[in-house]
């Protein structure tokens, strides 16, 4: 197939996907509506997980300290003087962030490039770690940074979270910057670059032998997938309106662990798909939490079972299909086209059998 | 004319071995030189001290009039020394043209940037590796299987592949790690051949562990010899065959040279 007509179909396909999503925010329900916007951001944060751990290769998860820091960067930078004061009513707020009133755009490059150089900071010492003791160390740090929010209270509220911020963040926003970091996912990975990092992922020692920067490399895939984090982390604020330290636990990475390898390490399209099938999922299991009325029994609501049967679905996915549902491969046209031709051929073949033996009795 | 590359002194210790022991060689441009030993001799070690995997315990290189003492393996690559190893280490799940397009990632000027923006000057590199990368694997003979997995290629290719791949890094000296380990007398003979052509194609120098004694004495103009860490002997292919401590160490029997 030519590029041309990919370049093409792609365009086609999503402007055919913003046309759905304006019928979409005029028609649907609230509720649904806030999960489509939370599949959006859920792709972008997917995808910057993939990018370090599937394409690079580099056990990394940290990403709930980098979504922190992008939210409360995001936050601080949009909420006007007067929520401010309301929010610090317990101790006094840090005076040169009174003023500040970003417009939201500003505001979420902001979180992600403060993110970035967060990433930036924590890669010179951990990307030099393999492994476990990398994962340990991105783990470590998140918590260090989700333990000084709640220590600096002037820059931060403390434990007390920032509320009343000014919710931006709708379909077209999340979707929007979803759409952006596919294409600049897709870009990367296609570059020589994403075959640099392909080959780190495959051989260290190898790449390194074939004059690859082991370091250079690495800490472009983890500040490049920080600065996606912090984004992630801006639009996620918002659209909740509230951000707090609670929220940037580690089951905020594990969600997001979940949708990569759901979705396949090392797939851009397979990110795109655990991203929206988690989400929807995890709504849809809130009815495992409620209470559930039987009529003759009442079976009590039990919080924190949704997670439970996650932890048990990754779990499954690890032993019984490690590739998770695209592997490394990706969806392209080629591949749609080739499916379809097969579905138009068994078809084919299928009329042609039963027409056989009509036409021997003629 | 200064030679191409020296090493002088290298001595590496790994705890309380000494695995590679004042082990000084100079190697003209144009060489092709053979680096035998018995199991254990230290011969990768050498490689990984040169291609800076290890920093020697003491001892200095020389490469192209330049002190490479001390530089990582990204950075002796892109001075000119490209290598194999001794296990065959290709990207086993990119395909045979991806692995040898990493090769050319080195010389790449445009920056991240570029490649996501795929501005001008980033597309015409990327067109010319790729061409690049195509015509070396025609030359190698391994064009047929470009767009297979490296790791599902026959064994022999593999061996092949891992050579175009350190081709395409564009080096002046290349470092073979037993490049016939595995292979049949007919497929030694053609190694050679291949060698000899890829020498002359690519204006390149050679340095070869090997324990096939036909490879080594067939194609080496001169050869060195380590034993314990140790270099017992220097010389030309007839010359170490006939030093009587390369025998001893070898315990003079040429069939045991195999194990
Ligand atoms: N990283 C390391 N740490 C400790 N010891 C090592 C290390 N690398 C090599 N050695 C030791 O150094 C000695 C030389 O090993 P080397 O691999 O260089 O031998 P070789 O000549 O290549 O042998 P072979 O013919 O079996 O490949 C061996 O005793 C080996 O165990
Ligand atoms: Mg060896």
């Amino acid at each position: 197939m030519k590029q041309t007509t990919k370049s093409l179909l792609t365009l086609a396909t999503v402007i055919l996907f913003f046309t759905v999503l304006y019928f979409a925010n005029k028609y649907l329900d609230p509720y649904k509506l806030i999960i489509l916007t939370l599949c959006g951001i859920n792709v972008v944060l997917g995808l910057s997980m993939n990018l370090i751990n599937g394409f690079t290769g580099q056990f990394s998860l940290g990403h709930a300290g980098f979504m922190a820091v992008g939210a409360y960067t995001a936050a601080l930078l949009t909420m006007p003087p007067e929520v401010k004061e309301m929010n610090w009513f317990a101790v006094p707020m840090w005076p040169p962030l009174h003023d500040l009133c970003w417009p939201f755009f500003l505001a979420v490059i902001m979180g992600g490039l403060v993110a970035a150089f967060f990433g930036f900071l924590i890669g010179i010492p951990v990307l030099r770690l393999r492994g476990d003791y990398l994962a340990i160390a991105t783990l470590g740090f998140a918590e260090v940074i989700r333990v000084v929010i709640i220590n600096v209270k002037p820059l931060t509220n403390g434990a007390l979270g920032l509320k009343a911020i000014p919710v931006v963040t709708d379909v077209f926003w999340a979707w929007g910057a979803a759409v952006l970091t596919i294409f600049l996912m897709i870009r990367l990975i296609n570059s020589s670059y994403g075959l640099a990092l392909k080959s780190i992922n495959s051989d260290e020692i190898a790449a390194e032998a074939m004059g690859v920067n082991l370091f250079y490399h690495k800490m472009l895939s983890f500040v490049l997938s920080s600065f996606l984090a912090g984004v992630g982390g801006a639009l996620l604020g918002g659209l909740l309106g509230t951000v707090d330290p609670t929220m940037f636990t580690f089951l905020m990475t594990f969600n997001i662990l979940l949708i990569v390898v759901l979705g396949g390490l090392g797939s851009i399209t397979g990110s795109v798909i655990g991203a929206v099938f988690v989400t929807i999922l995890m709504e849809w299991l809130r009815i495992v939490e409620s209470p559930v009325d039987l009529g003759f029994v009442q079976i009590p609501g039990i919080p924190g079972m949704r997670m439970v049967i996650f932890s048990f679905l990754l779990v499954l996915v690890i032993i019984f299909y490690q590739q998770g549902l695209l592997g490394r491969r990706e969806l392209t046209w080629e591949g749609i086209f080739n499916l379809l031709r097969q579905v138009q051929e068994r078809f084919k073949k299928r009329n042609k059998d039963k027409s056989v033996p009509s036409s021997e009795v003629g | 004319m200064a030679p191409l590359f020296q090493a002088n002194n290298l001595v590496m210790q790994f705890g309380g071995l000494t695995a590679v022991n004042k082990v000084s060689m100079s190697i003209e441009k144009g060489e092709i030189v053979g680096l035998i030993g018995p199991n254990g001799a230290g011969k990768t070690t050498v490689f990984n001290i040169i291609t800076g995997v290890y920093r020697p315990t003491s001892g200095s290189l020389i490469f192209n009039g330049r002190n490479i003492t001390g530089l990582r393996p990204d950075q002796v690559a892109k001075l000119g020394i490209a290598r194999t190893f001794q296990n065959i280490r290709l990207f086993r799940d990119l395909t045979v043209q991806e692995n040898v397009e990493i090769g050319y990632h080195l010389r790449i000027h445009s920056g991240p940037w570029r490649a996501v923006l795929r501005t001008p000057k980033y597309v015409a590199e990327e067109k010319m590796i790729k061409e690049r990368a195509s015509q070396l694997l025609a030359q190698v003979g391994l064009v047929e299987y470009r767009h297979e997995k490296a790791g599902a290629l026959p064994y022999g290719a593999q061996r092949r592949l891992e050579i175009a791949r350190a081709l395409a890094t564009n080096p002046r000296l290349l470092l073979l790690d037993e490049p016939a380990a595995g292979m049949n007398p007919n497929e030694g003979l053609e190694l050679m051949a291949f060698l000899r052509e890829i020498r002359k194609q690519f204006d390149l120098t050679i340095l070869l562990i090997e324990h096939d004694m036909r490879v080594v004495m067939g194609i080496c103009e001169r050869i060195y010899v380590l034993d314990y860490g140790t270099l017992i002997a220097e010389g030309t292919p007839e010359q170490i065959q006939k030093n009587p401590k390369v025998i001893q160490a070898y315990l003079g029997v040429d069939d045991s040279v195999r194990d």
